[in-house]
């Protein structure tokens, strides 16, 4: 791989990571308001996840993806006509904070990294699927439920059959809407709800009806199982084969083992926030216990606990698309505050309206965490099923460490390599916190979370060798 | 496997798996042109040799580890498949000539 040598400049005034829509709004704001405005994103092309591949999707039916997805649309016309610059397929690996350079953004592009001086940024990295740890979920052929739409929105790719899908969540019924109306065939909904959720939903039942999901959801429930066998409250799911996924096992809710083949399996237990950026740049996080996830610890301003540093959108904690919107404007207008560009008053005016669609966006959220609450069973899974991916650790070995005096994740990295893959602990960190409070009998926010450090993503030595002395950043920052 | 629904017809995009000469859809990621193309599996993992294929799609999970014009562990889901592009799949841990 070819590198160029890194320089450390400051090309803007306000850097933007993530061009989902937290990180679009934000960067349309602000350079509305005329300041330099710079966005980085990982992908060709503008979107994030939700609206991934908006401006050039083959599907052509607007019906398969639906009128939500063209949502996205506005939001990228809208930055590219505010003169905000962006740069396409830059992977952020490192944002620290020194205390006479301030900010410091090291990105790559094609193999060249470079590194970037940013008086303030905003994050809206967004969210990742929730891991879902079941025995075989590691076969070719169990992917995300998330990661199938990816396929779909990108490059209209759709699975072979036999196909199930399996678990919990808005975007699964989303994802089997969208197949029944782009005619594939799916062999059944596995549905993993426990019926207890019901319980647990019903006081937050006012917030939803009065939301924009009820409508919508219950039209995509109705027309998801009025095409495809909905099997409820399952349990007890793995993924049967050698080479690749052959069936699906599992018991229904009137206890009855059952058996189907599955060529693709698709996984989806809800989102959380994808925690590295922020976690490796010191901001602090919290256990969030009716989301489930760890959250970075933000004000009403979205501002995080690094000065200069915003952080909006699902990466802030699971609000949705439109949510995510109006925080990326909130942080924007905190962020031109900031920057003096808007006084105290100035800044509570612009935030006012935004504020209140905020509030309209994050109604019902309540209703569906209760009802969408993942099965205990698929967080922390019994003894035989793998919970790091990349170095192939067991729960069974993590409760054995725990019993060995191992009391966090960042110690289970030394008794089992858990979590130090490739992926850094991203795909199993939840997992870990939350088997390792369950076993100590502890809460999650005792166990704590995996210390991240840049670089986050891997980068060859090629690259870090082209950075010149004076270029190296801070390492780890205020922490 | 996956397959492309009926679709407004886009440029094409040839490039090899292994060698063998194979097509993909401009804009799609080696991940797709993979699953497309009916590659069962990317790579197999270095602790257990056991097969992996693309699984969280979005630069999560590095599952779908390949090695693409002789570099090895490249994201296949990061990566747009480019005309002439050498894409192999890779066994155990990346080595020090890829």
């Amino acid at each position: 791989m070819t590198a160029s040598p890194m320089t450390s400049q400051k090309p803007a005034d306000l850097v933007v990571i993530g061009a989902g829509p937290a990180g679009l709004a934000a960067a349309a704001l602000a350079a509305g308001h005329g300041i330099r405005t710079l966005l980085l994103d990982e992908q060709p092309a503008p979107g994030g996840q939700i609206y991934r591949g908006v401006t050039r999707t083959p599907i052509g039916d607007p019906r398969v993806l639906g009128p939500d997805y063209r949502r996205g649309q506005d939001l990228v016309a809208a930055f590219e006509s505010s003169g905000a610059k962006r740069v396409v397929g830059a992977s952020v690996w490192s944002l620290t904070r020194d205390a006479e350079a301030g900010l410091e953004i090291g990105y790559s592009v094609a193999g060249a990294g470079t590194l970037i001086q940013a008086p303030r940024v905003i994050l809206a990295t967004g969210a990742m699927e929730r891991p879902f740890p079941i025995p075989g979920w590691t076969l070719p052929g169990v992917m995300g439920a998330g990661a199938a739409q990816t396929l779909l929105k990108t490059s209209a790719l759709v699975p072979d059959g036999p196909l199930v899908l399996a678990g919990t969540g808005p975007l699964l019924w989303l994802l089997a809407v969208q197949y029944v109306r782009a005619g594939v065939s799916i062999g059944a909904i596995l549905d993993t709800t426990p019926r207890a959720n019901w319980r647990a939903a019903l006081p937050h039942m006012a917030g939803f009806v009065r939301s924009s999901y009820a409508i919508k959801g219950l039209k995509q429930l109705r027309e998801a199982r009025s095409k495809v066998r909905v099997i409820s409250q399952v349990t007890g799911l793995r993924a049967l084969g050698s080479d690749r996924i052959e069936a699906v096992a599992f018991r229904r809710g009137d206890g009855a083992e059952e058996r189907m083949p599955a060529a693709t399996l698709l996984l989806h237990q809800g989102v959380i926030p994808n925690p590295n950026l922020a976690s490796a740049a010191g901001c602090a996080q919290d256990w969030n216990p009716d989301q489930l996830c760890w959250m970075p610890r933000t004000d009403v301003w979205n501002a995080s606990t690094v000065d200069g540093v915003w952080i909006a959108g699902d990466g802030a904690g699971i609000g949705g698309a439109i949510a995510a919107e109006h925080q990326g404007r909130l942080a924007a207008v905190a962020a031109l505050s900031a920057m003096g560009v808007l006084d105290g008053a100035g800044q509570d005016r612009e935030a006012a309206p935004i504020r209140k669609a905020l509030a309209g966006a994050t109604r019902g959220r309540r209703f569906l965490d209760a009802l969408y609450r993942p099965a205990d069973q698929f967080r922390v899974p019994e003894d035989d099923t793998l919970v790091c991916r990349c170095e192939e650790v067991t729960a069974g070995q993590l409760r054995e460490a725990v019993r060995l005096g191992c009391t966090g994740p960042n110690q289970t990295k030394t008794f089992l390599r858990c979590g130090m893959g490739p992926c850094q602990g991203r795909l199993c960190g939840t997992t870990v916190t939350e088997l390792i409070a369950a076993e100590r009998r502890v809460p999650a926010s005792e166990v704590g979370h995996y210390r991240l450090r840049p670089p986050i993503k891997p980068i060859t030595l090629a690259e870090l060798a082209a950075v010149s002395k004076d270029d190296i950043p801070a390492v780890a920052a205020e922490r | 496997m996956f397959h492309r629904l009926p679709v407004p017809d886009g440029e094409t995009v040839s490039f090899t798996i292994d060698g063998t000469p194979a097509e993909a859809r401009v804009g799609d990621t080696v991940a797709a042109a993979l699953l497309v193309n009916g590659v069962p599996h990317c790579r197999t993992t270095p602790v257990s040799g056991s097969p992996r294929g693309p699984y969280c799609m979005m630069g999560v999970c590095f599952d779908c580890l390949v090695t693409i014009d002789g570099v090895g562990n490249r994201q296949a889901c990061q990566e747009r498949v480019a005309p002439g592009m050498r894409v192999a799949t890779q066994m155990g841990s990346r080595e020090l000539d890829r």
